[in-house]
């Protein structure tokens, strides 16, 4: 094994530099200093950072930040009011189609954050929930982003009602939802209720978000036994696919 | 099934949504194009640049749903307004760049031309670097033999929509609520103003004709092209306020606050413009009030292309969530002087109230709040001039799906705010103005019932919290007056 590359070492330090405090600028000078080292060393660094995209400077021979092209690679992170806008569209459409609530939810540590919310069209009372909690284990919105997610969130699955799923039959569920591309609950968080979502991809297919309709089962089931009705499917999974467009995650 | 196709020609982009029956969007394809600075204040478009994208916005929305021309009952056009353009009638090249709306050259010429109000009774408009009839003056003045080729009808004079319909059709018109931009046409007769027209020394043979809002203009590749409004006026009309006392305010690059009329003017005595709704064919017209705000979605741009604390726009909220309040910061963005009420063209942006205590997350704060300040100062002043107080402001554009602009805008104007189901009501208007004259749709009554609330957000402020920042936000405008000298370019 051969021992660490000093370059690479020291291009980290000058990413770390950069990255500390955000949209931070800093001048050749100024990482020199800092880090101790020569001028002409800090600056073949920097150039050679810039051709790749990991720094940039606003003019020429002006200081340094953060690249556009770290952001891109760093995470499958996607800044969730940055999500609620590209999906405004396609979410307000898949309302009108579905004649039902849409919302659009990410991963927030064990939970589905609810970052967009179309109210069901019918101009009932409804309250904005965008921000809420919902749990992944009981929800569409949650096994769509699970099943194509990197792990399975830690902590014991509570069960809602008495078809919430047990841990087996959740594995068994996923496969399934990955297989198909889509997920449903039926009765799942409450009694009564069924949703339906599919998965939102970032330009690298990663799956960043899922798009989904809920309401009471006898709107989106042919009987209460039976899976969501096939056509609101169809317009779930238009919708992810149109949002995921708009990421650049599919062609047209 | 036949679908509408609207192309909104706006600031930055061009586009093209396709609209099914129901109101929804099937299509969407946009294009950028340059924004062309020559000097501080002066904005210019190249309107040949713009005609080549709205071609490929019209090609690429109908291939991105799979659909052919023939699939198309009409073309609607909305676009942004005031943007003057002129043109040689035989060859079809521009004569100069496009003077956009934001552009503040004029303001010497405006000036000149005396009391602000001098055209307001006739035009329902100040006198403002804004309108097109003085950015025409303008090129008139500047670009060497225009007048003289004008004088023998070789060139022609439009805004963006007439720009769009010549290259369309063919046909040299304008539509009753992009005329009513220019400065020169009369409110009450809805035709040019001989006076308005001497007034700003134009020669009558460029102008285009004055048609409604909605009648087929022409055709472009057998498709009718049934439909201009502007910008605002569109998203009044997608929004669906035919009735008097109905309005909507809509975030873009700006912020204009609009309410129906009815059948009659009404003058403002508070920094309103009085300003065409919109025409449908034969019908009498429907006047508008407007608030115009001049920078709102335009603030955010800046804080991410010139401060570079954000990357995107929708981050402004992510930002501005890492602190709970303005930190006492106030931002009003007077880039190009004010705009309604105020109409003060001496004044610049400030950021007042700065300690060593504001962070970045303050600074996010107080650009999106500026956008409701605003607001604010826009619905006090159409509540003033109409005498009844708004119960309920409906919001569209980019900017509402920024939740946290939407809850402080409800916050500080004490009323529900609430966003349709379709935020793209300027493309849905230029769509339905479109549709309604092919008979596409049925009448404003089968509009209507399209329209639905997507969301709602109620107001949760302490009064004596809004009160206060109220109080602190005027102060901050005071301090934007005045401060543009003679001297100064």
């Amino acid at each position: 094994m051969p021992g660490p590359i000093q370059s690479i070492q020291r291009a980290a330090e000058v990413l770390k530099l950069l990255a500390h405090g955000g949209a931070h600028q800093l001048s050749v000078g100024e990482i020199a200093r800092a880090l101790d080292l020569a001028k002409p060393t800090v600056h073949g660094i920097l150039r050679t950072l810039q051709e790749v995209g990991f720094v940039e400077q606003e003019v020429e021979g002006g200081k340094y930040r953060l690249g556009a092209a770290l952001f891109q690679i760093g995470t499958s992170y996607l800044d969730g009011n940055e999500l609620r806008a590209k999906a405004l569209n396609w979410s307000d459409t898949l309302a009108m189609r579905a004649r039902e609530a849409v919302r659009i939810g990410v991963m927030h540590g064990k939970h589905v954050l609810v970052v967009h919310h179309v109210f069901r069209p019918d101009n009932s009372r409804q309250t904005l929930d965008t921000g809420a909690l919902l749990p992944w284990n009981a929800t569409a919105l949650g096994k769509a982003l699970v099943a194509f997610g990197d792990n399975w969130p830690d902590g014991d699955l509570q069960a809602f009602t008495r078809h919430t799923l047990d841990p087996e039959q959740l594995h068994a569920d996923m496969n399934v939802v990955r297989d198909r591309d889509w997920a449903y609950d039926l009765h799942e968080l409450v009694e009564g209720e069924a949703s339906v979502a599919a998965p939102i991809r970032d330009r690298r297919g990663v799956v960043v978000g899922a798009i989904g309709i809920s309401g009471p089962v006898e709107r989106l089931c042919d009987s209460p036994d039976l899976p969501p009705r096939l056509e609101l499917v169809s317009y779930v999974r238009e919708a992810a696919r149109s949002v995921s467009r708009e990421l650049g995650g599919l062609s047209w | 099934m036949a679908y509408i196709a609207a192309i909104d020609q706006g600031t930055t982009s061009s586009r093209c949504i396709v609209f099914d029956q129901a109101g929804g969007i099937v299509s969407v394809a946009q294009r950028e194009h340059r924004q062309i600075f020559p000097k501080p204040g002066w904005v210019e478009h190249d309107a040949s640049e713009i005609w080549t994208n709205v071609q490929a916005v019209v090609r690429d929305a109908l291939s991105h749903a799979s659909l052919s021309l023939g699939d198309i009952a009409a073309f609607g056009i909305t676009n942004q307004r005031e943007t003057t353009v002129v043109w040689d009638k035989a060859t079809g090249e521009p004569v100069h760049n496009a003077i956009v709306w934001q552009d503040t050259r004029t303001d010497a010429l405006i000036r000149q031309l005396g009391d602000q109000d001098r055209f307001r009774e006739r035009s329902g408009l100040p006198l403002a670097t804004y309108f097109s009839g003085p950015k025409l003056r303008w090129l008139l003045d500047n670009v060497e033999g225009l007048r003289a080729r004008a004088e023998r009808g070789e060139v022609l004079f439009g805004t963006m929509d007439t720009w769009l319909i010549w290259n369309l059709t063919g046909r040299h018109v304008t539509d009753v609520t992009n005329a009513s931009r220019t400065m020169l046409m009369n409110l009450e007769t809805l035709d040019w103003d001989q006076e308005l027209v001497d007034a700003m020394d134009v020669p009558h043979e460029m102008l285009p004709e004055i048609r409604s809002s909605s009648e087929v203009y022409g055709t472009y590749e057998g498709v009718p092209v049934a439909s201009a409004l502007g910008d605002q006026q569109a998203a009044l009309f997608g929004q669906t306020c035919f009735e008097p006392g109905e309005g909507k305010c809509t975030y873009g690059t700006g912020a204009f606050l609009l309410i129906n009329t009815g059948d009659q003017p009404v003058h403002s005595q508070n920094g309103l413009l009085t300003t065409v709704g919109y025409k449908i064919g034969d019908e009498p017209a429907a006047y508008a009030l407007e608030g115009a705000v001049a920078v709102t979605g335009a603030l955010v741009q800046w804080f991410r292309d010139k401060i570079g604390l954000i990357s995107s726009a929708a981050e402004i909220e992510t930002l501005a969530r890492t602190v709970d309040d303005n930190g006492g910061a106030y931002f009003v963005p007077a880039f190009s002087g004010l705009f309604a009420p105020h109409w003060r063209s001496d004044a610049r942006g400030v950021i007042a109230g700065l300690t060593g205590y504001i962070s970045r997350g303050h600074l996010a704060r107080a650009v999106l709040e500026a956008s409701a300040w605003q607001t604010r100062e826009v619905v006090d002043a159409m509540n003033a001039d109409s005498g009844v107080d708004l119960t309920t402001l409906r919001v569209d554009g980019g900017m509402t799906a920024n939740n946290l602009l939407m809850q402080f805008l409800s916050d500080v104007l004490d009323v529900p705010v609430v966003r349709p189901i379709v935020a793209e009501t300027t493309c849905l208007g230029a769509a339905y103005a479109a549709g309604l004259a092919v008979g596409y749709w049925s009448g404003t009554e089968e509009l209507k019932a399209n329209w639905h609330k997507a969301a709602e957000w109620e107001p949760s402020m302490e009064p004596a919290a809004r009160a206060r920042g109220y109080r602190k936000w005027k102060k901050a405008v005071e301090r934007t007056v005045g401060w543009m000298d003679e001297d100064d370019d």
